[in-house]
């Protein structure tokens, strides 16, 4: 079997201008749901109490927020979960109760209305905990972030670095649209699923780098526009199968993990498709613009082209 | 040139045989087991009690499959969970026969069911966290700055003792937050009792009030000494948390610090939060009385007569009644320390109690009064009182230092004093994370992410399998030693596996065949350029092995981002991510390779290899550039 039987280089950075308008439309939708819906954080960000409360018969969500009610809380959301005989119930952090006590009162409450009520799990967040959580996460990013600018700088060259992160920060703030704009649950295992997609799509990149490098030794008739173009077709085939097999243990998760699971699956899925566009087609571009030369990535002679022993050489895939 | 030397080969058994072995005791499941533990710091589960629990279950006539005795607990394993619950009783009834006073914690427990040769070379199942396995999970907070205010408070009164011993005059101290501030008339006292500190407070730093009319000096705790409070407080709430967990009957519980001031709990299988959280934030009182030592009271002693008016009879830990008068001299809010220690004369062992300023007047008059007579220290806990020592008063004791002898061992001087410090908390603690996982949830979510990983591997071996046929099938087969180590690992390092970490695992394997591909890829373009089968894979593997380790370094990368900055489920899905990228450079590029050589690389005239289509776009060109 062979999915790819590609004749010529398929010119990709002729049409650079329109795949960066359109990324850069995906990039400002984005940012303009973020600030416009805000994230919805879960309760591990803002503090608060949530309850999983599983029942007999589909549950009547009505007949829940009027038992909660009725127990003077304010602001208590009352959803499905994965099934109609799941409930997920969060409630805010309330000044002057001791809200660790507030879930057991909940359940006591529940439990008169409807003896088939059983409790699947309490989840209680104190605020202070819920800052630290949000310090940690963008500490977090800024380390992954400095920790590859770092090691693309010294493998290959600045310019590289920054296009890469541009193009992967893009997928980072995509993904987090997307959860903008549907209201998704953002919580702790979205935010690792982000971090990770953000390790994995980077390595896309570099494999074309690698390949960018190798054609500025290979072909030296070639201009740089040419270069890339060739570099990209020359390992599409790869990337889109390396991402598809990682998409198939995505969706498997999608499918089997049940509802836990469901947002970071979906985070992981966007990021991976996001991840094959953007290192793909952007990061090349930016680096194109950046203005990349033969003479940035091989430094010496050409003599030192044709030594099979060279060190330095890139990684042909 | 596709041979793997001997050693290449004895490195890829040894570490097959490795992750089989520490793999395998995830496959046996568990058994309901029967778990006895000490629930005081004074009884110690050793061979022993195991000869009681064994001489108990034959009794009984109940047959376990096998005892262990391990550093902590016994643990009696058994075929079903009747013949468990049945253990359980008769197991309660010898061991505890006042059930008001449990000396051991008898509870249910689920081990696993591997045979003893896989327990010996330490090879447990992986540990699940709590979302997996249910149960509940606490995060305390200890509020430090209460703990350095109480400090700061019988510093005072330690100060206020001092000087008055010493003669040096002042007018007035008085705790201010944690300063200590005293007031003196002149500059001459002043400096006197701030040498007097100076000498005899370690922990003080000193600082004069600007030059005026006052005479004032403001001593606070150096922070070298504060840390040092934090860290006792620390430990002693930790301390103080492990006794009364252990009334709970977990059978596992986890008592981390976290931080600098924080306490993680988590009690496995604990469903009732109610009742921990009651337990939990418990206080526990400690008295000090005199013994009755009338004669009504020593006929009472003996069990003759009844206890006289005005006292009560409580037992001492070695089940010897005393008679103790009601009134209450003073409280634990005056002990401020409990240390083990020696005598100075006599090396004996002894314990060294500090009492704050009122403590230790208080103490002082009673003493003075009641030379040679006994004295009781008395722990309460849920109302319930327990004597820890009873010692007789040999002469007046000033200056709030007491010393408590009498032909104690060592290790009886360290538990009596452990039990002094640790009946109270420390310092107050909030609870700031709570969380409570029923166990159905735990099992579902189990079920969850083991479908997750298997259909996303099968969905992922067939399509390789599809696309490169024979080179396919070894990138699968190394991908299933990747879970095979990555399972080994876990287990061996016993890291806590969550929901999360299931998760990781499932995109480790997607991320690993990455690896994979890439080799295929690049050998099916040397063999498309016209190499000869052999030099292709040769090329292949080595080509793509400088991609392979970057692009692993920068997931790396972000692996240990989240290993260093994550908590919790964060943690949990990083330390499966790092470990599966690590695991998978060894399995998708050194094993792979190896079946590969073991499979091509003893034929000479090799002519083709089974990799899929080779699509050459026109008959013997190759792609080239427009």
């Amino acid at each position: 079997m062979e999915f790819f039987r590609i004749k010529r280089d398929i010119p990709f950075m002729r049409h650079a201008l329109i795949l960066n308008a359109v990324s850069f439309i995906t990039f400002a939708a984005a940012v303009f749901f973020l600030f416009s819906r805000g994230l919805n954080l879960s309760v591990e960000f803002t503090g608060g109490t949530l309850m999983e409360v599983s029942y007999s018969q589909p549950a009547d969500l009505n007949a829940i927020r009027n038992t909660t009610a009725s127990l003077g809380l304010s602001d208590v959301q009352v959803q499905n979960f994965g099934s109609a005989r799941d409930v997920l119930i969060r409630l805010p952090v309330q000044k002057g109760v001791s809200s660790a006590q507030q879930g057991d009162r909940v359940m006591a409450a529940l439990k008169a209305a409807d003896s088939g009520a059983t409790m699947r799990r309490i989840e209680f967040v104190g605020p202070q905990v819920g800052d630290e959580l949000a310090i940690d996460g963008i500490k977090a990013l800024a380390f992954v972030i400095a920790g590859i600018m770092i090691y693309l700088a010294l493998r290959f060259e600045w310019k590289f670095a920054v296009a890469a992160i541009i193009a992967n920060l893009h997928d980072v703030i995509i993904i987090l649209g997307f959860f903008a704009f549907f209201q998704w649950e953002f919580s702790l295992a979205v935010l690792a699923a982000v971090l990770a997609v953000l390790g994995y799509s980077v390595n896309e990149s570099v494999v074309i780098f690698d390949r960018i490098r190798e054609n500025f030794r290979r072909y030296r008739k070639m201009n740089s526009q040419e270069i890339i173009d060739s570099a990209i077709t020359s390992t599409i085939s790869r990337t889109i199968i390396t991402h598809g097999s990682t998409q198939l243990m995505v969706v498997s998760m999608l499918l089997f993990g049940g509802a836990t699971l469901h947002y970071f699956a979906m985070a992981l899925t966007i990021g991976i498709l996001f991840g094959i566009y953007s290192s793909v087609f952007v990061a090349a571009a930016i680096a194109m613009w950046l203005g990349i030369k033969r003479e940035d990535l091989i430094k010496g002679g050409p003599k030192k082209d044709e030594d099979p022993n060279d060190p330095n050489a890139g990684a042909i895939v | 040139m596709n041979r793997y030397p001997i050693w290449k080969y004895a490195i890829i058994l040894i570490a097959l045989v490795l992750g089989a072995v520490y793999t395998l005791p995830n496959f046996f499941g568990e058994a309901p087991a029967v778990q006895v533990s000490s629930a005081k710091v004074t009884v110690k589960v050793d061979s022993s009690t195991l000869a009681r629990v064994e001489e108990t279950l034959k009794t009984a006539g109940i047959a376990a499959n096998q005892i262990t005795l391990d550093a902590m607990s016994i643990k009696a394993r058994f075929d079903n969970t009747e013949l468990q619950l049945r253990a359980k009783d008769a197991i309660q009834k010898a061991l505890i026969p006042d059930a008001s006073n449990p000396g051991y914690v008898v509870a249910l427990n689920l081990i696993s069911r591997s045979p003893a040769w896989l327990t010996s070379l330490h090879a447990f199942p992986m540990y699940l966290g709590l979302d997996l396995r249910g149960g509940v999970h606490f995060m305390l907070q200890v509020d430090m700055q209460a703990a350095l205010t109480k400090k700061a408070e019988s510093l005072a009164g330690d100060i206020r003792t001092s000087l008055r011993e010493k003669n040096v005059r002042h007018g007035g101290i008085s705790r201010d937050g944690q300063l200590i501030e005293i007031r003196f008339r002149d500059a001459q006292t002043l400096a006197a009792a701030k040498l007097i500190i100076q000498d005899d407070f370690a922990d003080l730093q000193t600082l004069d009030a600007p030059a005026g009319t006052e005479f004032k000096l403001t001593a606070s705790i150096k922070p070298e000494a504060a840390r040092r409070v934090q860290d006792q407080s620390l430990k002693q709430n930790i301390t103080t948390l492990h006794n009364r967990i252990n009334e709970l009957g977990v059978s596992e519980p986890v008592i981390q610090q976290q931080g600098l001031d924080r306490i993680v709990v988590q009690l496995p299988g604990v469903q009732d939060t109610a009742k921990a959280k009651d337990i939990l934030g418990r206080t526990a009182t400690l008295e000090v009385r005199m013994v009755d030592e009338s004669a009504e009271a020593r006929a009472a002693e003996s069990g003759t007569a009844a206890v006289p008016f005005g006292s009560e009879r409580f037992l001492e830990r070695n089940g010897q009644p005393v008679i103790v008068k009601k009134q209450v001299i003073l409280t634990g809010e005056n002990l401020t320390d409990a240390q083990p220690g020696f005598d100075n004369q006599t090396q004996e062992a002894v314990v060294n109690l500090t009492l704050d300023a009122k403590g230790s007047r208080i103490f002082r008059d009673v003493t003075r009064e009641s030379i040679g007579k006994r004295m009781a220290i008395l722990l309460f806990e849920k109302g319930k009182g327990e004597v820890v020592t009873a010692p007789v008063i040999r002469s007046e004791i000033g200056g709030g230092r007491v010393q408590i002898s009498g032909r104690m061992t060592t290790m009886e001087a360290n538990d009596t004093a452990l039990l002094l410090r640790a009946g109270s908390l420390a310092a107050p603690m909030d609870i700031i994370e709570e969380k409570t996982i029923g166990p159905s949830l735990g099992a579902e979510n189990i079920a969850k992410g083991f479908s997750s990983v298997t259909w996303g591997f099968v969905a992922v071996a067939i399509f390789m399998c599809f696309y490169y046929m024979l080179f396919g099938v070894f990138s699968s087969v190394a991908l299933g030693v990747n879970l095979l180590l990555l399972v080994a690992m876990l287990s061996m390092l016993q890291a806590t596996l969550t929901l999360p970490g299931m998760a990781a695992m499932a995109l480790v394997l997607g991320m690993a065949i990455d690896a994979n591909v890439l080799i295929n890829e690049r050998v099916r373009e040397e063999l498309r350029s016209g190499a000869s089968a052999q030099a292709a894979i040769h090329t292949g593997y080595d080509r793509a092995w400088a991609t392979i380790l970057d692009s692993n370094i920068t997931t790396l990368i972000a692996g240990i981002a989240l290993l260093a900055f994550g908590s919790g489920p964060v943690r949990g899905f990083a330390v499966v991510h790092v470990l599966g990228i690590l695991t998978s450079m060894f399995s998708s590029v050194f094993f792979s390779r190896g079946l590969v050589n073991l499979w091509y690389g003893r034929q000479k005239k090799l002519k083709s290899v089974s990799i899929g289509t080779i699509w050459r776009p026109e008959s013997g060109t190759e792609i080239k550039p427009n």
